[in-house]
């Protein structure tokens, strides 16, 4: 499974101004449904349940990472978007620093072992010090795009 | 040099929807509490407890086996619980959702 298989390009956020983890997860969940990954009807849906499971505990998993997820009907392949938070967001991560870079997931209900592969891809590459730092540094969706690109083929060292 | 020897105990991830982010972070969370290091060791690769971005890269789906490794004065209480973690499938609220 690669990063392009299942990020959105055109429901990338690369500058995401807001304030807040709820809006952070409504304005990502919203360019998941203007891409048409996702009904329109679906939208508050998914957000709702996405800040349900962020009431189980947080999803940031520390280095300035958060991935809100939720299982939907909506979905019926695995689908993802990126926002990069420049301000940062308090995401009350495990680790009490400040969220920087968001990839929000949706996978259909019936397909655990494709969300545990995707969040495995996430974690492999956010490890890398040299992705994690391009991504915060990145400023549109093509030079994004460039690094998921570039990760998925190894090109990173 | 460290007197403490490290205490080892396998573990079958039973959850339907593998070890994913909510039980790792109980795993992180339950380790955290013990004068202890814990890692978690899936075929020769072992990652630490309290790193959620190396324990999501192990990719424990239904049926994976793993062992829970501590070293410390506080090893052998904080594998008992963290085994009872395993037994229980963290809860049964976890079937539920994934997460």
């Amino acid at each position: 499974m690669k990063l392009t298989e299942f990020v959105v390009p055109q429901a990338i956020i690369p500058n995401l101004k807001i304030d807040n983890k709820e809006t952070a997860i409504r304005k990502m969940v919203e360019s998941l449904a203007a891409a048409g990954s996702i009904k329109s009807a679906d939208t508050e849906g998914i957000i709702a349940a996405i800040l349900k499971r962020e009431d189980l505990g947080s999803t940031g998993i520390g280095r300035g990472v958060a991935v809100p997820h939720t299982k939907h009907a909506s979905a019926d392949r695995l689908i993802a978007t990126i926002a990069l938070a420049k301000d940062g967001v308090d995401f009350a991560s495990l680790d009490g620093e400040d969220v920087f870079i968001l990839f929000l997931l949706v996978s259909p209900p019936d397909r655990p072992g494709d969300h545990l592969r995707a969040l495995e891809n996430i974690s492999r590459h956010l490890r890398n010090d040299t992705f994690c730092n391009f991504l915060k540094q990145a400023t549109t969706t093509e030079q994004i795009l460039d690094l998921l690109g570039e990760a998925d083929n190894n090109q990173l060292s | 040099m460290s007197t403490h020897p490290v205490i080892t105990r396998e573990v079958t991830v039973n959850l339907e929807a593998g070890l994913h982010m909510r039980p790792i972070s109980q795993i992180k969370q339950v380790a955290q509490k013990y004068d202890c290091q814990v890692n978690i060791r899936k075929d020769g690769r072992a990652v630490s407890s309290q790193n959620m971005m190396e324990m999501l890269t192990l990719v424990a789906v239904q049926g994976t086996r793993l062992w829970l490794e501590a070293s410390g004065p506080q090893a052998e209480v904080a594998l008992d619980e963290l085994v009872q973690l395993f037994e229980t499938d963290f809860g049964a609220e976890l079937e539920a959702e994934a997460g």
